[in-house]
């Protein structure tokens, strides 16, 4: 050996092959530079898949006419007719198999989230007929006196 | 409970997914990597630029940094919510991140380090094999040891004064190049703070520069406060040899000893000084800087570093950490016992600088009208705060001690020079 | 061998072996290709619609199945209160996930502030979700390439990549990601991105009863998001971080951060 001098490079570049091989086996192939370029856009590709993969919950209340009529023509002539059913009953992903699984909360505080006053001139908020939740009829659930499908206070 | 609930508490108004998420791993991380930097900038004084009165300090801290090298990704693998997935930084890095960066930087830094070490003991390793192959019977402790060496040397057994010569030169080659990439490798670390805009407290460009002095103060310190440790356990040693009749153990005598800890730790502590000056007067430049400018985030800012941090930054840091040692080591008469304290007392308040860097630079909201309050998990009850509380900690201080042990075994730092 | 070649050489063998193949991909002539010409999500949100009834952001947690209990959310709605004396005060407690039931305004560790009516001269709600910038800074700084802008426009994190180390969520300015609480890597609203390009709305979109959220595609000259976005004056939030964020926003206030 000529000059010992370089022992320590040849450690170093074994070093780097050995990363760089590593590199080869574990990355997969579709990791690289995309559209977006290198600062935005180095990705592994299939990810984007596995996102639009992903499973949708809930379905719209279309979905919902196909069997709860009454419901849904109801709700649809009603002061409620803007909300989504699964709003107040949760996603309807595997909905009718498990008809249990899907929510009836008849509690306050699912009516109180928008029909709590308040005072706020800027907002819409204070356009929705708002009662007190402490003062209106408490200890009762609202359902028990309103429908929740069709609250129209003169079909009460 | 998510990430950071656990030590946060928030004030005001918040966002929802605020959290303290960089913690106590990350005040170590910068901490540990700058006392990497510091002291191979200490070592490489005496390599590079010859400064003959830090001979024997600078092996010490050539190792002592190599102990330390791995200790400054300890934190950052600690912090990981994935740590097996850690390497990917090597696989596949963006380097538009300062984080995958500092992975390049941080490996190369190594290679320098490992191979100026090397460069540095090829002798001490060549040697001991051929004593240890001398030897009619071996401990199987010795022949361990000489086949570690005989690997060591990677094949290159030349002793002769050419080669010897030549791995000099290679030494303060080496070293050269290590002190731009040491600074790197800090300012690295404070690039990594400084650029993040979204944080008010963290964006400037003096960050990495703030860094790379507080890194050399605190390696600086470091390597003192070890060095003396060392010192006085081997003039222990030598007391006790003498005193069990086997003078003979040693060459130098407690004397002769005490006599160079003195200079060594007074020539030093003069370094520190230097740096520890520069260091400071940045800081404070930062401060007043963003005082008067004052745009939009001072008004949080200032309540941070004047209100819930003052103690923080104020006494523990600036008066505890950089004023008091400043003044012990200006008062005249240096000893090695002050210094000591001194620079424990700057290991200190760089400690607590990195903390109010961090943690402070987390201690309000991006409302800029909400604070966080951090309190550090000191009693473990799960992986998280085991991992990023008081026992990761001190695990990740505890271990460069270890690792220099050991690493004391292949590269004694002190080859007697008159054994020779 | 002289001993400067040798210096020359190492310093190149260095600099060579710090940098990996991927680096050499940077120069890479796709990057001059503009990304799709047809399609690039924004999004739409009224103030002035928003009653802060929180169905966003309960929608968004059950489809995107991030637990309910869990105190982080990908999207959150603000109340902004501002008083006769020109104070502001604001809140969102657990982001809105079960709506603003009460005046007081959520103070967190410091308790509640009770706000006298006859005080208020403002009082709106801001709903708030990943801005989908065109220069996210939190892509720029994933030391990994595991988030990342779609040609569409969304930014993604790719769950299988994330190695947790936090720098997006410190880089984003509107604090939109956090660790997801069960897979342990950055998480960030993706404009329901499984929904989108199958046509539907995002969930927050669809749960909205009042129409203060939709989404919409800059590129259709005749889409009626982009229309507003184009003929109304709209804000983005904190554009001085160049960050070009792609939700915009009807009523925007100065007080909005
Ligand atoms: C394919 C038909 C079908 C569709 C579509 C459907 N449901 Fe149902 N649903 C059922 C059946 C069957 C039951 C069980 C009726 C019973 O037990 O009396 C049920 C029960 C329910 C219940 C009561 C559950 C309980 O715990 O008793 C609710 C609430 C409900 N549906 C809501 C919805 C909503 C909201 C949608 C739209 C997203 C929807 N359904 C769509 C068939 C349907
Ligand atoms: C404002 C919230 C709200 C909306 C919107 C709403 N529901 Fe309900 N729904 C309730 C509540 C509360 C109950 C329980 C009523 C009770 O116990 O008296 C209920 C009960 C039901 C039930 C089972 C009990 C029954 O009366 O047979 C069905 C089925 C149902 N809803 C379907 C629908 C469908 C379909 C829609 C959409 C068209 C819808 N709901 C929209 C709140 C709502
Ligand atoms: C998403 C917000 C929202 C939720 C949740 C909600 N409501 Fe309403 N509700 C409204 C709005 C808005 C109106 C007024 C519609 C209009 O003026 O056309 C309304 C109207 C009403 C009215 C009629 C008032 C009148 O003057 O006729 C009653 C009663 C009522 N809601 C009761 C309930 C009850 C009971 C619940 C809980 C099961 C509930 N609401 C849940 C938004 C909501
Ligand atoms: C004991 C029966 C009862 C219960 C329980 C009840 N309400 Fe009412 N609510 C009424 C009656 C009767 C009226 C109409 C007379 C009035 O304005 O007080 C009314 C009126 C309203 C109105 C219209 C107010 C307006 O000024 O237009 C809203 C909104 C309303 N209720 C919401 C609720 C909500 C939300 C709950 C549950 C938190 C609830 N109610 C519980 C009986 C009830």
């Amino acid at each position: 050996m000529k000059n010992h001098i370089w022992r320590p490079l040849l450690v170093v570049i074994a070093l780097v092959l050995a990363i760089l091989i590593v590199r080869a086996i574990v990355v997969p192939d579709d990791f690289g530079v995309h559209e977006a370029g290198y600062m935005y856009g180095w990705y592994r590709e299939g990810n984007i898949e596995e996102w639009k993969d992903f499973k949708v919950k809930y379905q719209g209340s279309a979905y919902c006419a196909g069997c709860h009529v009454d419901k849904v023509e109801d709700r649809e002539r009603s002061r409620h007719g803007f909300i989504e059913c699964e709003n107040c009953h949760g996603p309807a992903i595997d909905h009718p198999e498990d008809p249990p699984a899907l929510n009836i909360d008849t509690s306050r505080e699912l009516c109180i989230r928008c029909h709590s006053w308040l005072p706020y001139p800027t907002s819409d908020r204070s356009s929705i007929p708002g009662i007190d939740p402490a003062t209106h009829n408490p200890d009762m659930e609202c359902v028990m006196c309103h429908d929740p499908h069709h609250p129209n206070l003169e079909d009460m | 409970m998510v990430h950071g609930e656990a030590w946060t508490v928030k004030e005001f108004f918040v966002l929802p997914n605020e959290y303290i998420y960089w913690s106590i791993q990350i005040v170590l991380y910068p901490f540990m990597t700058g006392l990497v930097a510091g002291a191979f900038v200490l070592s490489s004084l005496y390599h590079v630029f010859g400064v003959e009165k830090l001979k024997d300090i600078a092996r010490f801290s050539l190792v002592f940094s190599f102990a330390l090298l791995p200790v400054a990704m300890m934190p950052l693998m600690l912090h990981l919510q994935q740590p097996l997935r850690g390497t990917y930084v090597m696989l596949t890095p963006h380097f538009t991140s300062a984080i995958s960066a500092f992975g390049i930087v941080f490996m190369t830094y190594a290679c320098i380090v490992a191979s100026e070490l090397w460069f540095v003991y090829r002798q001490h390793f060549v040697e001991t094999v051929h004593v240890l192959r001398d030897k009619p019977q071996r401990s199987s402790g010795e022949t361990l040891r000489m086949n570690l060496y005989s690997a060591l040397t990677l094949g290159a057994w030349d002793l002769s004064d050419k080669a010897l010569h030549r791995d000099h030169k290679a030494v303060t080659w080496l070293a050269g190049l290590g002190i731009p990439i040491a600074c790197f490798l800090h300012g690295y670390a404070g690039f990594i703070f400084g650029s993040v805009k979204a944080n008010a407290l963290w964006m400037t460009p003096l960050m990495p520069v703030i860094f790379i002095m507080s890194a050399v103060v605190s390696g600086i310190a470091l390597c003192i406060v070890c060095y003396i440790v060392t010192m006085e356990i081997r003039k222990w040693r030598i007391k006790r040899a003498w005193r069990k009749k086997h003078p003979g153990a040693c060459s130098l005598t407690a004397e002769e000893l005490r006599g160079v800890q003195a200079f060594e730790v007074k020539m030093t502590s003069r370094y520190l000084l230097i740096f520890m000056v520069l260091a400071v007067v940045l800081e404070l430049l930062d401060i007043i800087f963003r005082g008067y400018t004052a745009v939009k985030s001072w008004d949080i800012l200032r309540e941070v570093i004047y209100g819930i941090d003052f103690t923080k930054i104020f006494v523990l840091q600036y008066g505890i950490g950089n004023l008091l040692p400043l003044v012990l080591l200006l008062l005249p008469g240096l000893t090695v016992r002050r210094a000591a304290i001194a620079s424990m007392l700057v290991l200190f308040g760089v400690f607590m600088m990195r903390w109010n860097v961090v943690i402070g630079g987390q201690a309000f909201s991006l409302t800029f009208s909400g604070f966080m309050h951090y309190h550090l998990p000191i009693i473990p009850h799960n992986m998280e705060t085991f991992k990023e509380g008081l026992t990761g900690a001190l695990l990740v201080m505890g271990t460069p001690f270890a690792l220099f042990y050991f690493l004391n075994k292949i590269f004694p730092v002190f080859i007697d020079e008159k054994a020779r | 061998m002289k001993r400067r070649d040798f210096l020359r050489q190492t310093a190149i063998a260095v600099a060579g072996a710090a940098i990996p193949l991927s680096a050499l991909e940077i120069i890479d002539p796709r990057e001059l290709l503009a990304a799709r010409p047809d399609l690039r999500w924004i999004f739409l949100v009224d103030t002035y619609k928003c009653v802060g009834c929180g169905m966003c952001v309960q929608a968004c947690k059950k489809e995107n199945e991030i637990p309910l209990e869990a105190n982080v959310t990908r999207t959150w709605v603000e109340r902004y209160v501002i008083t006769s004396d020109g104070q502001v005060h604001a809140d969102s407690p657990k982001g809105a996930l079960n709506g603003f039931t009460t005046q007081k305004i959520d103070l967190n560790a410091a308790g509640e502030r009770k706000i006298d009516e006859g005080q208020i001269e403002q009082g709106f709600f801001v709903p708030k979700l990943c801005n989908q910038c065109e220069n996210p800074p939190c892509v720029q700084v994933c030391p990994v390439g595991a988030t990342y802008k779609t040609p569409d426009g969304i930014v993604l994190v790719d769950r299988k990549w994330c190695i947790g180390c936090g720098y997006c969520i410190m880089g984003c300015p509107y604090g939109v990601r956090f660790f997801h609480p069960e897979y342990h890597v950055a998480e960030k609203c993706n404009f329901c991105y499984h929904r989108i390009h199958k046509g539907m709305q995002t969930a927050c979109a669809f749960a909205c009863p009042f129409g203060a959220r939709e989404i919409g595609n800059l590129k259709d000259p005749n889409d009626p998001v982009t229309h507003t976005v184009m003929t109304q004056r709209v804000g983005v939030l904190k554009d001085e971080f160049g960050t070009k964020p792609q939700v915009f926003y009807i009523g925007l206030n100065k007080e909005v951060r």
